[in-house]
């Protein structure tokens, strides 16, 4: 198939950026989005332009690191990240308009790549159990329902990738942030901290510059590991709870 | 135990077919032999104990003034940043992705063997040790084997307390399954992401020590050059790839847990960034690379579909547990619907060639069984060059059995993976399957204390050579890194770093300076040659070559052949390259230039390697040594050796040195699935 391409090109932070237009040509459908990429870049490169830059890495749908909006859809229009999309999705002709994510959280770098270290900073806040190695008590010891242990997995899927607040209006990471209250707050390991991890990391959420949630939904409807949109809940829940506590 | 065996039907050693060629000769310099100068002595059992208490200790108010780098964030580097910050070193963690979290560790599927025996099924450290040695084809060292057996339950304990969501039973305690062939169930996991929860709980444990202060992370940046002051390593070059600044990074002790290199392959399954530029540039500054022809191939990748191909994925073996392995008996069946071959057209090799293991055989005799078929011509799915690159796995039968509901149950989410990249629905028609690059044995020389031969330099993780011998069994790759990382790195790098603090080195002391000139210097090379030609394009060349000459079967002719085209393509590279772009600001074809270029050196040595090694071992099959039945025939007197190679200079030979493998507490077998 043939494309038209309308990619969002942007040299630095501080430079201003704007939408480039190219042809891409015999695309095959079990080609991978990326890999379509690679093709154009192999073009660019041989006219002697700049290939396009964009993160990413595994490319098997793990790594979290793939970040396009693709016609306007955080990791295009299946549920799946990036990497994983095929061109099959698409059809001959067809013009495809690919962005950087979309958030003041997530400043562009460069072309598509975004600066999403804010996430990282919101785990430091208090995104972890405190267990020093070597103070592990034997793990059979403390047993933890199935029930509660399964969604706990569940939700700790989350792959950081960003596209939730990418999709969401007011560019919050509340799904991001209630995914992980949610998988370290079912364990019982991850009682004894559980009022201050959520206090704390809702202050950083909130200094990074995210906004707040509005029970849009638009984050769990990007999600590609679909996690629910209960983990918000949960985390006013037990945001309440932890200011009820004193916190 | 001195001595003891487990029975387990093997037959004994075939030593009747010893050669004493050396294929390799003219290719290398013949160096000394090498000795661990730190390994230990006595009872098997007792030898972590006692060195654990041997090694000093460093007081903790000395701590904080020792700066350890620690570059590559996966669990072997995540985990050690995190144990060393907690222990209050200074550590500086450094990765190329854009968060630690991102490192490959993150995709391996199947789970984390630890010697619990929570199922009471006869499992123990000896076990897991004798299995690991067995199952590594006698290529490892013993009792570096034995301390990861020791160790992988700590590693349960820790990785539970850390909130890792393993699989549960009913009643609220951990699951286990059995994987990779052993016969019990000592296999940690996290329904198919078991990499992944690993990961986040070293990371998490990491991210702690970012906020503790103990631990500062440099994402986005990758090493470009060791510093070794005095024959000792005192720090590192990094790029910042976000601005391109070239920085330099000072410590008293390096730890590279950067990874394997299987991207050597161009096709792997390893994630795009992975590169051996940490390890390959410690490597000519002094670092001993071993056994670097070592290298696992996994039967259950996805095939190929095309040139514009830019990465293999993985899909967990257990499905091997259920699947039927098949091709079709007559060639000209090959391009038929399977749905429509009879079931006496369809040869079940596996079942048929290996009664007793059937489709259970290890992985490196189901891939190359898998590569025989397909050169045979029996091969399915979509012609990739002259030949069709995969084979039937099938289900239909387990779907019949089972019911589709507890198929998808089991299997659901590999299923969906592969109905995702092929548009093919696995629970109609049989699935496609064909080996691929997924891990490397073979990595920087280290003694018993991971420290490589230069002082201060430390490797963990698949970066280094020590634990899997010639193959890795399935589900110990997250054990050995998280038992480096956690328990036994922090545990012998104290040693090393109760000499400390050392004297400080400056900025503008020589070796930084020549250290830091020479990556300058190569960035502007990549950037004025200005010929025709990607990186990438090289890349996939350099694949395609050791593919098809160093990949899943390896002859003399062949390796010679590809030593001739590799250094061919070498000054190809370095006078026909092309990179766009500036050296002061994000740029990622600058990036794939220097990874590939390394790559291109790394292969060639690889190629020496499998070479000089004129027998069939775990992974290496060479063509000249098997038996009359077409199975990997090992050679222990001539060959039970780590082939240690010092780097020979820009245009000398590399020079191989060989430490003697000896066995005390197990008996060497020549290993039999028949």
């Amino acid at each position: 198939m043939n494309l038209t391409l309308k990619i969002w090109r942007q040299e630095n932070p501080s430079a201003k950026g704007g939408i480039k237009t190219y042809q891409v040509d015999d695309v095959d459908e079990d080609m991978s989005f990326l890999e379509m990429l690679d093709s154009l870049n192999e073009q660019l490169n041989t006219a002697g332009e700049e290939p396009v830059a964009f993160d990413h890495d595994c490319r098997e749908g793990i790594c979290g690191s793939c970040s396009l909006m693709i016609n306007g859809q955080a990791h295009g229009p299946e549920v799946t990240t990036t990497c994983q999309l095929h061109m099959r999705s698409f059809s001959d002709g067809d013009t495809i308009t690919i962005e950087p994510w979309r958030s003041d959280a997530f400043p562009v770098i460069k072309d598509l790549v975004t600066d999403r270290s804010a996430f990282d900073r919101i785990i430091q806040a208090g995104g972890y159990i405190s267990a020093n190695t070597g103070s592990a008590p034997e793990a059979n010891s403390v047993p933890a329902p199935r029930d509660k242990a399964t969604r706990a997995f569940n939700v700790a899927t989350c792959i950081g990738c960003g596209a939730c607040v990418a999709a969401c209006p007011n560019g919050s990471a509340s799904l991001f942030m209630g995914a992980k209250i949610t998988h370290l707050g079912e364990l019982p390991q991850g009682q004894p901290e559980r009022d201050s991890r959520v206090v704390s990391m809702v202050a950083q959420h909130d200094h990074e510059g995210f906004g707040g949630c509005t029970n849009i939904g638009e984050c769990t409807a990007a999600c590609p590991k679909e996690i629910p949109l209960d983990v918000i809940s949960q985390l006013n829940k037990d945001l309440r709870t932890a200011i009820k506590h004193g916190y | 135990m001195a001595g003891s065996t487990l029975h387990d039907g093997s037959t004994p050693l075939n030593d009747a077919a010893r050669q004493t060629s050396d294929d390799a000769h003219g290719y290398y310099i013949a160096g000394e032999p090498l000795v661990d100068p730190v390994a230990p002595t006595g009872p098997i059992a007792d030898r972590w104990t006692t060195r654990r208490f041997e090694n000093r200790l460093v007081n903790p108010s000395n701590r904080r003034k020792l700066d350890v780098i620690i570059v590559g964030t996966g669990l072997a580097g995540g985990a050690a940043a995190a144990t060393l910050g907690e222990a209050g070193y200074n550590v500086k963690s450094f990765c190329y992705q854009d968060s630690p979290r991102r490192a490959h560790s993150i995709a391996a599927q199947g789970g984390i063997n630890a010697a619990k025996n929570y199922k009471e099924d006869g499992d123990s450290v000896f076990r897991l040790f004798y299995d690991t040695v067995k199952g590594g084809d006698y290529r490892s060292r013993e009792s570096n084997v034995y301390r990861l057996a020791e160790v992988s339950t700590n590693i349960i304990d820790q990785c539970v307390a850390q909130g890792v969501p393993f699989a549960r039973e009913y009643g609220g305690l951990l699951d286990n399954r059995s994987f990779g062939g052993v016969q019990v169930s000592r296999t940690f996991y996290a329904r198919g992401q078991t990499g992944q929860q690993l990961l986040l709980g070293a990371y998490q444990a990491m991210e702690r020590q970012v906020a503790a202060g103990t631990v500062t992370q440099y994402t986005r940046h990758e090493m470009l050059e060791l510093i070794v002051k005095d024959g000792v390593a005192r720090g590192i070059i990094a790029r910042n790839l976000m601005t391109g600044e070239v920085e330099t990074h000072l410590a008293d002790a390096v730890v590279l847990a950067s990874g394997g290199y299987g991207n050597v392959f161009f096709l792997s399954t390893n994630a795009m960034g992975c590169n051996v530029t940490a390890t390959w540039r410690a490597h000519r500054k002094g670092a001993y690379m071993a056994n670097p022809s070592f290298t696992q191939i996994h039967p259950t990748c996805i095939p190929v579909s095309g040139e514009h191909q830019s990465k293999l994925t993985l899909m967990s073996e257990s499905l091997r547990n259920d699947g039927r392995i098949w091709v079709p008996k007559k060639a000209e069946d090959c391009d038929k619907d399977p749905r429509d071959i009879a079931e006496a057209d369809r040869d079940y090799y596996l079942e048929r060639i290996y009664p007793s293991f059937g489709n259970l055989v290890p992985r490196d005799i189901a891939s190359r069984q898998a590569k025989n078929m397909c050169d045979e011509g029996r091969g399915v799915g979509p012609m990739v060059g002259d030949f069709r690159r995969g084979v039937y796995l099938d289900f239909s039968d387990a779907i019949e059995r089972m019911g589709e509901d507890t198929v998808r149950e089991k299997y659901g989410n590999l299923f969906d993976m592969y109905e995702r990249i092929t548009g093919e629905n696995p629970y109609q028609v049989p699935m496609r399957i064909y080996p691929a690059v997924h891990y490397v044995m073979g990595g920087l020389w280290v003694d018993y204390h991971l420290q490589s031969s230069i002082p201060g330099l430390f490797v963990t993780g698949e970066a280094n050579f020590s634990d899997h011998g010639a193959n890795r069994l399935g589900a110990s790759a997250l054990m050995q890194g998280l038992a480096d990382g956690y328990f036994v790195l922090p545990n012998t790098i104290r040693d090393y770093l109760a000499d400390g603090p050392f004297t400080k080195i400056t900025e503008d002391d020589e070796a930084v300076v020549e250290a830091r000139r020479s990556v300058e210097k190569r960035i502007d090379t990549f950037l004025s040659i200005n010929g025709s030609r990607s990186a990438d394009s090289y890349h996939r060349e350099l694949g395609h070559i050791m593919w098809e000459f160093c990949g899943m079967e390896r002859s003399e002719e062949g390796l010679r052949k590809a030593i001739d085209m590799i250094r061919e393509l070498k000054k190809d590279f370095w006078t026909d390259l092309k990179v766009l772009g500036t050296a002061d600001s994000l740029n990622q074809s600058l990036e794939k230039a220097g990874r590939v270029a390394d790559f291109i050196e790394l292969g060639e040595l690889m190629c020496i390697d499998a070479l000089n090694r004129r027998e069939s071992c775990g992974g290496h099959f060479r063509v000249e040594s098997q038996t009359d039945e077409g199975e990997a025939l090992r050679h222990d007197e001539e060959f039970a050796y780590v082939a240690a190679w010092e780097f020979g200079g820009e245009d000398g030979s590399p020079v191989l040195h060989k430490e003697d493998l000896i066995y005390t507490a197990i008996e060497m077998k020549q290993r039999s699935y028949k």
